[in-house]
């Protein structure tokens, strides 16, 4: 049953984020690249002011698989490095936080530009 | 004579158009990206959890694992042309996820091959990812300013 109820706080949650991005998509005519942007910005933002951590303990997956939960893990990776070394820390924790999701990004993109033929669109 | 009269009452006429045009799509755009979209998360979060429980991760690796899995699934479906599809089905629901910013990746990176390993697959796979990169680290950067010289 718990479990039941967290996957449904995930699917709710994810859901209505990315129903979010489709109102703006319809309503303002903003591209997706912009409101990835918007969306990174916003969980920055949110995590920085103490918001967004409860939204990811109540949701997980349905707060962090979203771009504002990218943004969610550079501001945590960034505060907690800063605690543990210092200034420094602003500039080494918001990769070191994300760069799963990154790296991950950039070879498995690479691997398969190479190994498939683009399509008509 | 007559038809041209029907359209004379401007309330009368939007009410015809509007009985003459399809549904608004907004209700069912919104539908389809929350269900796809929830339903990317709900299979991220198994991800975490099976990491948690079978692999023994910590939450940080269980994380990394949800995102590199999700990225990689994503790059294998825009690779085969089916992530496409699902995006033009579920608009927001599959690029605000993590997956879009994958597909955002290997999109162009796959359509400008041509133009050389280098500027094109090289630079194209920044082409959307990287404005979100350099927004992204460039606010967590000031927070972390802000965070190490005010609050420390």
């Amino acid at each position: 049953m718990s479990l039941l109820w967290m996957y449904l706080k995930v699917f709710l949650v994810g859901g209505a984020l990315c129903a979010i991005g489709e109102l703006l998509v319809l309503r303002t005519r903003l591209t997706p690249a912009r409101i990835l942007v918007c969306y990174i910005l916003t969980g920055v933002l949110l995590s920085a002011v103490g918001l967004y951590g409860p939204l990811a303990d109540f949701a997980g997956a349905g707060a962090t698989v979203p771009l504002t939960g990218f943004g969610h893990a550079l501001c945590q990776g960034v505060m907690s490095a800063v605690d543990e070394v210092g200034l420094i820390g602003a500039f080494t924790g918001g990769l070191s936080a994300t760069a799963g999701g990154i790296a991950a990004a950039v070879f498995f993109g690479t691997l398969i530009a190479l190994a498939f033929k683009p399509r008509a669109k | 004579m007559d038809k041209q009269r029907v359209h004379t009452n401007p309330q009368h006429y939007s009410w015809l158009t509007e009985q003459l045009s399809p549904p608004s799509p907004l209700g069912a755009g919104l539908g389809r990206a929350f269900w796809v979209g929830g339903l990317i998360c709900v299979l991220g979060q198994a991800i975490a959890d099976a990491g948690v429980h079978w692999l023994d991760m910590n939450a940080r690796a269980a994380s990394s694992l949800t995102s590199i899995t999700l990225v990689f699934l994503t790059a294998l479906l825009t690779g085969v042309g089916v992530f496409d599809k699902l995006g033009k089905y579920a608009g927001a629901g599959s690029f605000v996820p993590i997956t879009g910013f994958a597909n955002a990746m290997v999109s162009p990176a796959l359509e400008f091959r041509r133009e050389g390993l280098v500027l094109g697959l090289g630079a194209k796979l920044f082409s959307i990812a990287g404005p979100v990169l350099v927004y992204g680290i460039g606010a967590s950067v000031l927070v972390g300013m802000i965070y190490a010289l005010f609050f420390h």
